[in-house]
């Protein structure tokens, strides 16, 4: 691209000049410095070495593999088997064991609840929140009240099953009568309701007598006298400040008249049983475990 | 080699030249290679209504929060599932890879959660993840869907290679209905889009037929059309 094939030599620094002039300004031809150029040349070295090393070149019906064998996928596999050799002289216990006698093992429930932890981060918060304090729709998991039951092995099953999920025979299946529809008048709704409102002091509760006879004819089948609540039914207990879908007297009516009936996956479908498994010994130590 | 008047303009061309065969180089084979979409069963072309969810969450910009590709590293795979295969994104035009996440990935969101944890995280993002940042989108659920050019819609995918068929271009309304209604006749649907389409009320509102239907039913497929039970991914390391 020069213009000049004969350079001159500045006087005072003695190095070439590129032969560029402005305003009578010359511009230096420094030589790049040795270490720079010499990596440089290093990089394209090591660059034809990788190219002989790694999948590179594309052909004409795949790419050249490499010497080595390498593929991203394949070591992505390598690894998740290294992880699992890792884990494996706990996991395979875990498996193999039933969830009490888990949380009867000192060691094993210490791993359970660590791994549990980390799988209720991934599936769990989005509905249960981070803290698994819950929210209008899905229960709190650190409270002592359970829907299905609160003992290691009634939450295992909750969570291997889910409920109202049709893609799990096994799941938990309930259905509260829509009393709104067919079953209660208006006025039996508000009698009733501010009789479930009455056993735990909500505000606008009034436990007559109609409201009592309502609930027992009913309610009693499923929420169980006094409403104390029938895990072995999904009935949650009604005497208690713990409200699935709002405690106030106005929630109560609406749920009366129109319920509302929330949907857990089956996450034995997505994740192995040492996982549920895991995952059931760390809800049940969250605080409410029975 | 250059003439001096014409250096700026020859040096161009040079560039030009380096940056298009490491281009052709780089980007040509993808097309022409056989093994660049794995052979996997179960991938279909998305069904009407799951199009126009795709539209409004195109329209949305959800992209640019949401990544739709989980990479071949143990800590995605382990929080988001499978890593994405070329052959979940080849029926979208434009794919929703995206580059940034500022929320989680979605390649596989779809069966994760209910329809109403759906609508009602939509609707009110921190009433579920208080910690999010998430802006609301209630209005999908008021906004009434646009269904009228659906067909369109298909018949202009069919220009860019999916392989929409005449009987799915002009039932394209009827099929977008009934995957809105668990009532509705769905024989045809299914007969045409297989039987994993998920049909259902996806907003709760059965009176009326809203974008969060379409939305909810897009977020719910995602993800879940490959059947991973037959797919060999020894014969797919790349």
């Amino acid at each position: 691209m020069s213009n000049s094939h004969e350079r001159e030599v500045d006087e005072l620094s003695g190095t070439e000049t590129t032969g560029h002039v402005w305003d009578g300004i010359k511009e230096l031809n420094t030589p790049l410095p040795r270490w720079w150029l010499w990596t440089f040349y290093g990089t394209i070295i090591w660059a034809i070495g990788y190219v002989i090393a790694y999948p590179a070149i594309p052909l004409i019906s795949g790419a050249t593999s490499g010497v080595l064998g390498y593929s991203s996928r394949g070591a992505l596999d390598d690894k998740l088997e290294l992880a699992k050799e890792a884990q494996a002289v706990f996991v395979d216990q875990i498996a193999s064991m039933s969830v009490d006698d888990i949380v009867a093992n000192d060691e094993l429930a210490r791993f359970a609840r660590a791994g549990g932890a980390s799988v209720f981060k991934v599936y769990c918060t989005q509905c249960h929140g981070s803290g698994a304090q819950g929210g209008n729709g899905y229960p709190n998991l650190n409270d002592d009240e359970w829907i299905w039951g609160g003992s290691v092995d009634q939450i295992y099953t909750t969570i291997a099953h889910g409920a109202r999920y049709d893609a799990d025979p096994d799941t938990h299946i309930n259905e509260m009568p829509v009393f709104g529809d067919d079953y209660l008048s208006p006025e039996e709704i508000e009698s009733v309701s501010k009789y479930v409102a009455s056993l735990s002091g909500v505000e606008g509760g009034a436990a007559t007598e109609e409201g009592k006879t309502l609930f027992e004819d009913n309610c009693v089948a499923c929420h169980g006298e006094g409403g104390a609540g029938e895990p072995d039914l999904g009935a949650p207990a009604l005497n208690n400040a713990i409200w699935l879908y709002g405690g106030t007297l106005a929630d109560i009516e609406a749920q009366v008249t129109r319920p509302r009936h929330g949907e857990m996956p089956a996450w034995s479908l997505k994740l192995d049983d040492a996982t549920v498994k895991e995952l059931a010994v760390y809800v049940h130590s969250l605080g409410g475990g029975q | 080699m250059c003439l001096s008047a014409q250096r700026h303009l020859c040096s161009w061309f040079k560039s030009l030249l380096v940056v298009a065969i490491g281009g052709i180089v780089e980007i040509a084979p993808l097309f022409y290679l056989q093994n660049t979409i794995e052979k996997v069963e179960g991938m279909r072309p998305y069904t009407p209504l799951e199009l126009e969810g795709r539209n409004i969450y195109v329209r949305e910009g959800c992209y640019v929060c949401h990544s739709q590709m989980i990479r071949p590293f143990r800590d995605e795979v382990e929080r988001y599932g499978h890593y994405s295969l070329a052959a979940e994104s080849m029926y979208d035009h434009p794919f929703q890879w995206g580059s940034k996440r500022t929320g989680p990935d979605l390649a596989r969101v779809g069966d994760r959660y209910s329809n109403e944890w759906h609508v009602q995280h939509l609707t009110d993002p921190r009433s579920v993840v208080p910690e999010s940042v998430m802006p609301a989108y209630g209005f999908l659920a008021n906004a009434k869907l646009e269904y009228d050019n659906i067909a369109a819609h298909l018949a202009t995918n069919t220009i860019v290679g999916v392989p929409y068929t005449q009987d799915e271009i002009d039932n394209a309304i009827e099929d977008l209905k009934a995957q809105a209604d668990p009532e509705a006749d769905t024989d045809g649907l299914f007969a045409r889009y297989g039987e994993n389409v998920k049909v259902a009320d996806f907003d709760g509102n059965p009176n009326e037929l809203t974008e969060m239907d379409a939305l909810v039913a897009y977020l719910q497929m995602l993800g879940t059309l490959v059947d991973f039970s037959t797919y060999e991914a020894e014969a797919n390391y790349r």
